[in-house]
């Protein structure tokens, strides 16, 4: 196995990962981070296609290494725009939690 | 033949991910998850990405882990989340089992030769007149992309502003710093904005010809501005302010415009015609780089939070 395969491999177990806490955690925090985890992981695989690409002398091909940089700044993007769902749903709700039945919370 | 550098390597970030996912305390997950950015960047150093290890490193682990750091903290007074039914988590361990087994199968079976666009960008490259290939793909090959890209961010921004209590609006986003003005962190938000500065605007320039550019440059701008405002030496501006506004829409504006121009002097929306296409190259980057610093360093506040005082 070379080392792009290796890395696209790793990168398929972060999806993996990352698809476990989406529908496992509870709690919309972890729920990002898992996204967040799972994306990463579909960058990796796209850089390790990417390094396969090697031609004409680049050592990865230009074109999925320069969509990446996009793919980063755009989740980025989505990302805050999840914290700041999350955060208003806390300060309106007192409760960060997307279960049917929230537990009866006491401080509020 | 794989290096036991990149076997550790993938082990820890493998590790970490797990950390992420299954550590109890929402704290040390987001701790996790910033180390396991941190690592990645190595990762996209090995995979000779070295653009994208420069946004991993600023965009990836950087702005995101400081975005996220804010929110755990901000969430630590709320009660804990009931853990999930167990019927529910052994459908994620066959989700994600699932998923990670397909992907893993298809990179295994991926075609050999590679499918690679690297030679016609190697013909293509001298006619845009940059000489880093992938400033070439973002701002000439495939700049559509990096227009909608610019977009995305303005409306993750008004996205994020939206979420603004009625009463707070046109206010000034986040909580008020009070860093003490003669501390340590009041020094070193003093002493490095300087550094970063001139660091930040080396990373933007030599992108036309070096790994660097926009994006990266920008983040860096940004990160300084958020030092300064996070010592309290300076404070975030209100969103109302029309300067602020103005700035926001310069970069897309020019962008567009710079595309219509395409439209009459190369045939096409965002065609470069070649006698112009580097100085139309630097007047796009120019254009979106106060843009993509301000956007970027404004979706870590968060929307407003403080009134104006009248």
């Amino acid at each position: 196995m070379n080392d792009a395969l290796l890395y696209g491999v790793a990168a398929a177990i972060l999806i993996g990962l990352g698809v476990f806490g989406l529908i496992a955690n509870v709690a919309p925090l972890r729920k990002i981070l898992a996204f967040n985890i799972a994306g990463s992981g579909v960058f990796l695989l796209a850089g390790a296609v990417a390094r396969r690409g090697a031609a004409a002398g680049f050592s990865g091909d230009p074109v999925p290494q320069a969509l990446l940089i996009t793919g980063i700044v755009v989740a980025f993007s989505a990302t805050a725009l999840a914290v700041a769902l999350m955060l208003r749903l806390h300060a309106v709700a007192g409760d960060v939690t997307l279960a049917e039945t929230p537990p009866a919370s006491d401080d509020t | 033949m794989s290096s036991a550098l990149d076997i550790g390597l993938l082990g820890l970030l493998l590790g970490l991910a797990a950390a992420v996912i299954f550590m109890r305390s929402s704290f040390a997950a987001v701790c996790a998850f910033i180390a396991y950015g941190l690592l990645l960047t190595l990762a996209w150093l090995q995979l000779r990405g070295i653009d994208v290890a420069l946004t991993e490193a600023a965009i990836g682990g950087g702005l995101t882990g400081a975005m996220l750091i804010g929110a755990a903290s901000r969430l630590r007074r709320a009660p804990a989340a009931v853990p999930a039914h167990p019927a529910t988590i052994g459908f994620a361990a066959l989700a994600g089992a699932g998923t990670a087994a397909a992907l893993a199968a298809c990179v295994l079976a991926l075609p050999d030769p590679a499918p690679t666009l690297a030679p016609l960008v190697a013909q293509n490259i001298a006619a845009t007149g940059v000489n880093n290939a992938i400033t070439a793909v973002l701002l000439a090959f495939r700049s559509m992309d990096t227009l909608l890209e610019a977009i995305v961010l303005l409306f993750a921004l008004v996205g994020v502003w939206s979420m603004a209590p009625d009463a707070a609006w046109p206010g000034r986003p986040g909580l008020r710093q009070n860093a003490v003005p003669n501390g340590i962190y009041a020094y070193i938000a003093r002493l490095l904005p300087p550094i970063g500065l001139v660091v930040a605007a080396y990373i933007f320039w030599v992108g036309a010809d070096a790994p660097g550019g926009k994006f990266q440059g920008a983040t860096i701008f940004a990160a300084m501005w958020l030092l300064i405002i996070s010592a309290g030496l300076s404070d975030v501006p209100p969103v109302g302010a029309r300067w602020l506004r103005v700035a926001l829409i310069t970069g897309p504006l020019t962008f567009i415009a710079v595309g219509l121009y395409g439209i009459g002097s190369a045939g096409a929306f965002l065609g470069l015609p070649e006698v112009m296409a580097k100085p139309l190259i630097v007047v796009i980057e120019l254009a979106l780089l106060p843009t993509l610093t301000l956007i970027l360093a404004l979706l870590i506040p968060g929307p407003p939070e403080r009134a104006l005082e009248p």
